[in-house]
């Protein structure tokens, strides 16, 4: 296939890389965790997002959100838009998408169903009560069953070692059990989901993956302040 | 390649339209399978268990679901016409785009028709500033894609799509003032046969608007 041979390897030396992020944001966790596994060295900016930084702005001017990679001087958002960036920028293992195009489909595919569905349920989940928020948690719950079935009898969702949709699905290992927690519900647990919690246990092994951990006291604060300024603003 | 392509779309929607686009600027010899969203059949049930949703695409059995999935897949694979181009950042800002137009830009249109008095102007300004950033992309450039039609311009046919709606219900979103650049890329791609050949067919166009008006969720994607 004549595309694979169009992104040249890059020297690590001779690249300025940064990334506005933000520590309890999974999407921004992500684009950090691609690059610890690249061995990108990068210098990280935490953004305050209730009082975005000038430069923020200036390198996302349409959706003024982090993540942004911002690559010599060149800024791309959107954290899926910036994992295919780095995979096709560095071409050092690991590798994140496959050289098969089937593969690639697939892989972009569940990438895909985790932004659009998933993660999109679980935010109706956290900021609904009563019966609306009933109805969030068992359509998250089948929508978390069908990623379950998906990674069933495979120690990484691409099959021989960690890549896309493992970093994509990175929110199931410190962000969504925290959530859950920080909203007294209990939708996620190891008898519901084994094959998730054991691929959660392959991903711990990974000293990046650790490197990428969202403080759980810090992360259940920030939820309950959340969430409770949600509450009384929509009083 | 002896490949064996079957799609499965709808004519209504635009996310299937751009797919068959694609499918048509590579000249790839596809069967086309229309379904009947109210009446879905088991094949398409059968390749996109997930979503039970057009349009999809199965290449030797293998069924590739997701507009924009499948579009790069068969950048991939058939090599002839590239719809991305070379270069991972340009490929980035193409991407990131394409995402622009199908996570802001059609929500928001899809909102038009469910709005009326101070909502409806309210939301046409989000369009308008949603247009801009699209009228920006364009400065400089005969395509999105540079010299010729690419990935981005075969999503941005929703612009087109819009121009064809306001010009039969006299509702233009889109005006010739403030948007001069889209227009000449609209004027520029509907020139093209395969582009044309990808559009509601104008008998069926005051149906379409009536479909769009009483479903604003696609059922498709």
């Amino acid at each position: 296939m004549k595309w694979r041979t169009i992104f040249s390897s890059k020297t690590m030396g001779d690249d300025e890389v940064k990334v506005f992020g933000m520590w309890a944001s999974p999407y921004s966790r992500r684009v950090e965790l691609a690059l610890k596994l690249k061995g990108i060295p990068y210098e990280y900016i935490e953004e305050d997002l209730s009082n975005k930084s000038a430069l923020l702005i200036k390198h996302n001017p349409v959706h003024q959100k982090i993540p942004v990679l911002v690559h010599n001087g060149k800024s791309i958002p959107e954290s899926l838009v910036i994992l295919e960036y780095i995979d096709e920028t560095w071409r050092n293992n690991p590798i994140l998408l496959s050289q098969d195009p089937y593969d690639r489909a697939m892989a972009r595919f569940w990438a895909k169903f985790i932004d659009e569905k998933i993660l999109s349920t679980t935010r109706k989940v956290s900021f609904t009560t009563g019966k609306e928020q009933e109805h969030a948690i068992e359509e998250v719950t089948e929508q978390l069953k069908l990623l379950e079935n998906e990674v069933k009898g495979k120690a990484y969702f691409g099959g021989e070692g960690i890549g896309y949709v493992d970093i994509v699905a990175n929110f199931l290992v410190f962000w969504f059990g925290n959530l859950q927690e920080a909203l007294g519900i209990n939708i996620f647990s190891q008898h519901k989901f084994p094959f998730i919690f054991e691929w959660i246990q392959n991903q711990l092994k990974i000293d990046m993956v650790d490197e990428c951990r969202i403080p759980k006291d810090k992360h259940l604060t920030y939820i309950q302040t959340k969430l409770a300024a949600f509450k009384s603003a929509s009083k | 390649m002896g490949e064996e392509v079957t799609f499965h779309g709808m004519w209504a929607s635009p996310f299937s339209r751009r797919v068959e686009l694609a499918l048509k600027l590579k000249a790839i010899p596809y069967q086309y399978i229309e379904e009947d969203l109210s009446n879905k059949t088991p094949s398409l049930l059968r390749y996109n268990p997930v979503h039970k949703k057009v349009p999809v695409l199965v290449h030797n059995d293998k069924p590739v679901a997701e507009s924009m999935v499948i579009i790069e897949y068969m950048d991939e694979t058939w090599e002839n016409n590239p719809f991305l181009p070379r270069d991972p950042y340009e490929r980035a800002m193409a991407r990131f785009y394409a995402k622009f137009i199908d996570d802001k830009l059609l929500p928001t249109l899809a909102k038009l028709g469910q709005t009326a008095g101070k909502e409806k102007e309210e939301t046409i300004e989000e369009i308008h500033e949603q247009l801009k950033v699209l009228e920006d992309e364009l400065k400089g450039k005969q395509f999105f894609g540079g010299q010729r039609i690419g990935y981005l311009d075969i999503v941005a046919m929703i612009l087109v799509w819009l121009h064809l709606a306001g010009s039969i219900t006299g509702q233009k979103v889109l005006s010739t003032e403030k948007f001069p650049l889209i227009y000449e890329w609209i004027e520029r791609v509907m020139k093209m046969e395969v582009v044309n050949e990808c559009l509601i067919p104008e008998e069926k166009r005051q149906d379409w608007i009536q479909l769009a008006q009483r479903a604003p969720k696609s059922a498709s994607n």
